[in-house]
């Protein structure tokens, strides 16, 4: 494949970003969203058209003669040299998940360019402040999200991933002069950032033993015909050079498990998970489209799509693999236990976010070849790339109605079915597609999840069908609020909430058309860890389908009884719980705990005393060499007097004293 | 009686170690300066008498004290002159009470 | 002589000081500094091609454009002069902030003309000591450019800038007193034969006659000597001070270039001399070096007077120079290389634009100012990218060079060399901290002050000074090969082989 379009994928982003960044103020707000939004639909078509050409071309690049899906690197080049082969390279791996997840992005991101249009107005048309610049901030997140998933070695992705987490920084700090905004996109950059430690240490490990950091080299399944690579060959060999290292366990786990544990850290930071997901919820004060593109459907997964990039690796070590399955299950069930309780809708849809997040997570955990080949990761990826499309429709929903309200709390909301109705229905479509009924696309893809939780044991598959009911629950519970519950009361002086103009409309029904028929498509053909391509609907296991099903429509059913018309049962069942609400309600106060840690124990114990000691003692010292020498200068300063006839005296004196000394000496 | 050298060294002895007693003990500028010639005085009796008994055939001594007679001269006039204007601005020639210059 | 090029980076300073005298007016000056430093710059771009020509066409020697004359005999003093990667990267970051420095001192009052001859007196002893590889003339070069510094920080300097100036001067000649012991020490062992005593590193290096025990004496006093410029625990509380005190371009020059001198003198004659002894005494200094990494940025992240954050930060990142330094690895000393000219161009970046909002506002007190992005935008661009910069975000400086260094540093495979790479590592988080913080108080959020809405954005000169150093910082960056490629030849000499370097 000439390297020509994939350059352009990026390319246009960058070339987007730096324009709009540049000369954005120059140009009308009207100006800038076109061309933003334009930019977005060319690198849109051209990576449908690579998508294509690697999924259906057939071409032996691409595919081999028993048709095995083979990585590709279409191109590689050099970008910093460690050592003869430690080369971080920039280049363009197409492979299976790549090309997936090329669609996904632009797709997501398309339809965020579009909506912004029409969201970053009010409702006289009026563009707000730095309209230009979420242009440009859009852009360089999109060219950051398609280097990440594209990297052809795990510097390369390490590089992308700092890139986005730093393009995320800047788009939920975008309303700068909000203190929450602020607070919020700081603390999302250092909690990634802390997250990424480990990543960079994982990185280092791996680097350091295996001598390269190409994914081709790392996970050699199904290279094509590839100069760039140097194959460190199979998986025993890469599991000697760990089990043959001069320190082959620490602390009790390989050096590979380690390695591969701190990679995850920086893919939990990212995804989300437990603990170190508290700046997610925060991340909402964004606006709405950005979170719809970095905070549901792209930038989140980039953790999971991390893992299965690795995913070989980590079966040579299921130790690492049984730690991811239990973070997500443990984050799963708690962002769905907050979400029920969370009155702000995006909140509710964040935590709902990392409660899928889990899921994907949980069943790259369980995945094992011997288990439907492999079953697991494919459904990750299919969940994955269902729930992007289903979570970013909920989002933009959400935006839509947040633009019209005017407010992110749901009691400001209700009844708002007669007034908006797209709205109304595409968020209907996205909450049974997440709910997981037939025949939406979450079904589908949370049906193989449970599938392979199934094949891995009792306990994951109970668990996790325990989490997907309450996903039901809480969107239904969401969805109630939003639409039912009272008829809609507009405050005084205040327009009628409507549907919004056809730039935030249109996205709409395009995800939820995509959300109605992804379901269908046949992932297994397309996704599986070892590119060997199979019917996934052969794995299809229907009594686990239908008792997902059963626990599903239970679950919305209960959420009809309680919130569909206005009753006091809400009211009641908080009040049984009191307790367990209050945790929920306050997110079982990890942010206390980490405000504690940050301000009390680091601030306050270890940079306070640092700086202290430093003005004190350190330079107390320097400071008290100065004093010495200049007390001391102080007390000889007496002896030169001045007075003449002092010295004389000294003089004489000391001249009878040579005289004396000379006379014994001499005597 | 033979005058010998020591005749002439023990008194400028006896005066040089007045002129230093007296230059250490005396705080009045004047006094310090008779003091000061004193001691220049039994220097000078040195010169002239180490002159003539050591090396009779030369006159560097003699020449020597001609010049330092000459100078203490000038120098007493300097001093004086500074002693005077010392006690114009400060009323006083103690050399102890004088220290306005010091700090 | 004067047919070496490299001379000329002395005598374009010099003609400088001789313009300056005869200039009558605050134009006639900046005229003089700009067209000098450009010419400066112009020379140091001209010396890499020659440099990088040289090289391709295949001269492998250690040091090119090499010459040497007496200065004085019977101590075999010259003036010699030589460059490698290493100093031909120097030089380019000198002149880039020298001309930069020129530009954000656009307005310098009072005695313009008296700061640019001390500035350019200043730059004379930093070019010198960079072209310079004859241990006592590098000396001499090193000492004209501390002692300038006492007079521009006092002079022009601000707050408490008596005190600053005295300490600042007074620990750097602390720091020169060491230096000189060891210099000497390793003259009078340069050579087997006393007839052939010399100065002059490369012969040194050569006739390798430092005895392991003298070695052990002459490492730590060079090293310390050095370090002390190189803000090394405990020798760095010179710096906030220093740093806080100075003027804007004596700030960018002082942290941009001066610091640098340290790192690269730890490297040229320490290091480059004494491998031996370095080899077996690098851990102390590893020690003392990792703790300068990681108490620079806790230090840094409660500090509210900007200068003094962006001074411990500086204590944090070249902390990690000498830390690289001392790893002795081709990949770690590149590394360490690449973040003396990261370091470098960015904090320069950050004192011109911490003088020019001192400027507007008159104070650099974080809890004082806030939600400067609506008011002058472009300086708090610049501060963002700055700030990202240097907690090492990707295609800009920062992240390449501490990329190359913790990957050289964990090729040691030791518990206590992996534990320092760690803790080292962790100091990114801890940028981060302090970074954000910064840029969260000080320029998003609401108007603190309302005196602050009428202040302005900045001029031209103020722009171009830095966007040029945006654009060096993108530069190294976005192509960190052409860098690294640049720096790495110097290892690929066999004076390392002495310690099993690779």
């Amino acid at each position: 494949m000439e390297a020509t379009i994939p350059v352009l994928i990026l390319a246009i982003p960058l070339f987007m970003f730096l324009f709009l960044g540049l000369l954005g103020k120059f140009m009308s707000h009207k100006m800038a969203g076109i061309l933003g939004t334009a930019g977005m639909g060319v690198t849109l078509l051209l990576a449908y058209f690579t998508a294509y050409v690697y999924f259906f071309s057939g071409t032996p690049e691409f595919v081999d003669a028993a048709g095995n899906r083979l990585q590709f690197v279409v191109f590689n080049v050099d970008w910093l040299q460690f050592y003869e082969n430690l080369v971080i390279r920039l280049g363009f791996l197409l492979d299976p998940i790549s090309a997936m997840m090329l669609v996904v992005i632009t797709t997501i991101s398309f339809m965020v360019h579009l909506y912004s249009n029409g969201y970053m107005r009010d409702h006289h048309g009026v563009y707000e402040h730095g309209f230009q610049r979420i242009y440009a901030f859009l852009a360089l997140f999109s060219f950051s999200m398609l280097g990440l998933v594209v990297a052809t070695n795990i510097f390369q992705m390490y590089i992308f991933w700092e890139l986005v987490g730093a393009s995320s920084y800047l788009l939920i700090g975008f309303y700068y002069v909000k203190p929450s905004a602020v607070s919020a996109s700081k603390k999302a950059f250092i909690v990634t950032r802390f997250a990424d430690l480990g990543f960079l240490i994982g990185i280092l490990i791996l680097s350091y033993y295996t001598g390269t950091f190409s994914f081709t080299d790392l996970t050699s399944v199904n290279v094509a015909t590839d100069t760039f690579a140097v194959n460190l060959g199979t998986a025993d060999h890469i599991k000697n050079i760990f089990a043959n290292s001069a320190v082959p366990v620490f602390m009790g786990g390989s050096v590979l498990t380690w390695a591969l544990v701190l990679i995850f850290m920086g893919g939990m930071g990212k995804s989300a998970m437990l603990p170190l997901h508290i700046w997610l919820p925060d991340a909402m004060e964004g606006p709405t489209p950005v979170s719809a593109l970095i905070h549901a459907a792209t930038m989140v997964v980039a953790g999971v799509y991390l893992v299965a990039r690795l995913f070989p690796l980590y079966l040579m070590e299921t130790t690492a693999l049984e730690i991811i399955t239990v973070v997500g299950a443990v984050t799963a069930l708690y962002a769905a236990m907050v979400a029920c309780t969370q009155l702000d809708i995006k909140r509710v849809l964040a935590f709902s976010t990392i409660s899928q997040i889990a899921f994907m997570m949980v069943s790259l955990g369980v995945a094992r070849p011997e288990f439907h080949e492999g079953l697991g990761y494919m459904a990750s990826m299919f969940h994955l790339f269902t729930h992007a499309m289903f979570k970013a429709l909920l989002f933009l929903c959400a935006g839509a109605i947040i633009h019209a309200v005017g407010s992110n709390d749901y009691t400001s909301m209700h009844g708002l079915r007669k007034h908006m109705p797209v709205t109304h229905i595409t968020f209907l479509i996205g909450c049974l597609a997440i709910a997981g009924i037939i025949p939406f696309s979450g079904f589908f893809s949370k049906d193989e999840i449970l599938s392979s939780c199934l094949g891995h044991g009792w306990v994951p598959y109970v668990w996790m069908s325990f989490v997907a009911g309450l996903t039901a629950f809480y969107m239904f519970r969401l969805y109630f609020l939003i639409f039912w519950w009272k008829e809609h009361k507009v405050p005084q002086g205040h327009h009628q909430p409507h549907d919004q103009a056809w730039p935030m409309t249109v996205p709409l029904v395009i995800l939820a058309a995509i959300t109605c028929v992804a379901g269908f498509i046949p992932f297994g053909k397309l996704v599986s860890w070892d590119g060997v391509s199979y019917d996934f609907m052969a794995h299809f296991d229907w009594s686990v389908a239908s008792v997902s099903l059963l626990v599903a429509v239970v679950a919305i059913l209960i959420a009809m009884k309680m919130y569909m018309k206005e009753n006091p049962l809400p009211e009641k069942m908080r009040n049984a719980l009191p307790a367990l609400w209050t945790w929920c309600y306050h997110r079982f106060y990890w942010d206390e705990l980490y405000m504690f840690i940050t301000h009390k124990i680091i601030f306050n114990g270890i940079c306070r005393p640092i700086a202290w000691f430093d003005r004190h003692i350190i330079d107390g010292t320097m400071d008290g060499f100065a004093y010495v020498t200049n007390k001391a200068s102080y007390a000889i300063r007496g002896l030169q007097s001045g007075k003449i006839q002092m010295y004389v005296w000294v003089y004489l004196i000391g001249v009878l004293l040579l005289g004396l000394v000379t006379a014994i000496c001499l005597l | 009686m033979d005058i010998t050298i020591l005749y002439y060294l023990v008194p400028s002895l006896i005066m040089f170690c007045c002129g230093v007693y007296g230059f250490i003990t005396r705080r009045n500028m004047i006094a310090m300066l008779i003091s000061l010639e004193l001691m220049l005085n039994a220097v000078d009796i040195n010169f002239v008498v180490f002159n003539r008994f050591l090396y009779p055939e030369n006159m560097e001594g003699m020449f020597f004290t001609l010049f330092a007679i000459a100078i203490a001269a000038a120098e007493t006039a300097l001093a004086i002159a500074i002693i005077i204007n010392v006690f114009r601005s400060a009323k006083n020639i103690s050399v102890s009470d004088l220290s306005k210059m010091k700090h | 002589m004067f047919s070496n090029i490299l001379i000329y980076f002395v005598v374009i300073p010099v003609i400088m000081l001789a313009g300056l005298a005869l200039c009558r007016n605050i134009k006639q000056i900046r005229a003089v500094a700009v067209t000098g430093s450009l010419a400066l710059t112009a020379l140091s771009i001209y010396l890499l091609v020659d440099y990088l020509g040289l090289r391709a066409a295949g001269h492998t020697e250690q040091m090119l454009f090499t010459g040497a004359w007496d200065w004085f005999k019977p101590l075999h003093i010259q003036l010699a002069v030589g460059v490698d990667g290493i100093s031909v990267a120097m030089l380019i970051l000198s002149s880039i902030i020298l001309l930069t420095g020129s530009f954000a001192s656009w307005k310098i009052n009072p005695l313009p003309k008296e700061f640019f001859l001390w500035l350019i007196l200043l730059s004379t002893g930093v070019f010198g000591f960079f072209i310079s590889i004859d241990l006592f003339t590098m000396f001499m070069f090193y000492e004209v450019a501390l002692i300038p510094m006492y007079l521009l920080i006092g002079v022009w300097g601000s707050g408490n800038k008596n005190y600053s100036a005295m300490k600042l001067t007074l620990m750097l000649m602390g720091g020169s007193a060491f230096l000189m012991l060891g210099l000497i020490g390793i003259y009078y062992h340069s050579s087997a034969n006393p007839e052939t005593l010399t100065w002059n590193l490369l012969e040194i290096s050569q006739n390798g006659a430092i005895s392991k025990g003298w070695q052990y004496f002459l490492f730590p006093m060079t090293f310390v000597g050095f370090g002390v410029l190189g803000a090394m625990f405990p020798f760095h509380t010179w710096s906030p001070d220093g740093h806080a005190s100075a003027p804007t371009a004596v700030s960018m020059l002082h942290a941009g270039v001066l610091m640098k001198l340290g790192g690269y003198g730890c490297f040229r004659v320490a290091i480059y001399l004494m491998p031996e002894a370095a080899n077996d005494l690098a851990w102390i200094f590893l020690i003392l070096t990792g703790i300068s990494v990681v108490y620079g940025a806790f230090s840094a992240c409660v500090q509210t007077d900007l200068k003094y954050i962006n001074a411990y930060s500086s204590v944090s990142h070249c902390g990690l120079v000498l830390f690289a330094i001392l790893m002795l690895n081709t990949t770690a000393m590149t590394g360490a290389i690449m973040q003396m000219l990261s370091h470098g161009l960015m904090t320069a970046l950050f004192f011109a634009l911490i003088g020019m909002i001192y400027g507007r506002t008159h104070t650099r007190d974080i809890t004082k100012m806030g939600g400067l992005m609506k008011i002058m935008p472009f300086l708090a661009v610049c501060y963002v990218i700055a700030g990202m910069a240097s907690l090492g975000l990707p295609g800009l400086s920062g992240f390449v060079a501490e990329m190359t260094i913790f990957v050289g540093s964990f090729e040691h495979a030791d518990m206590f060399h992996r534990v320092f790479t760690i803790v080292a590592c962790c100091s990114i988080v801890i940028t981060a901290v302090y970074i954000l913080r910064v840029v969260g108080k000080l320029l998003l959020g609401p108007v603190q002050d309302e005196h602050h809405l009428k202040l302005t954005d900045a001029e031209w000169w103020e722009r171009t000074a830095t966007v040029t150093l945006i654009i060096s910082v993108a530069a190294i960056g976005c192509f960190p090969n052409f860098f690294a490629d640049l720096i790495r030849w110097t290892f690929s000499s066999d004076i390392f082989s002495v310690i099993g370097m690779n």
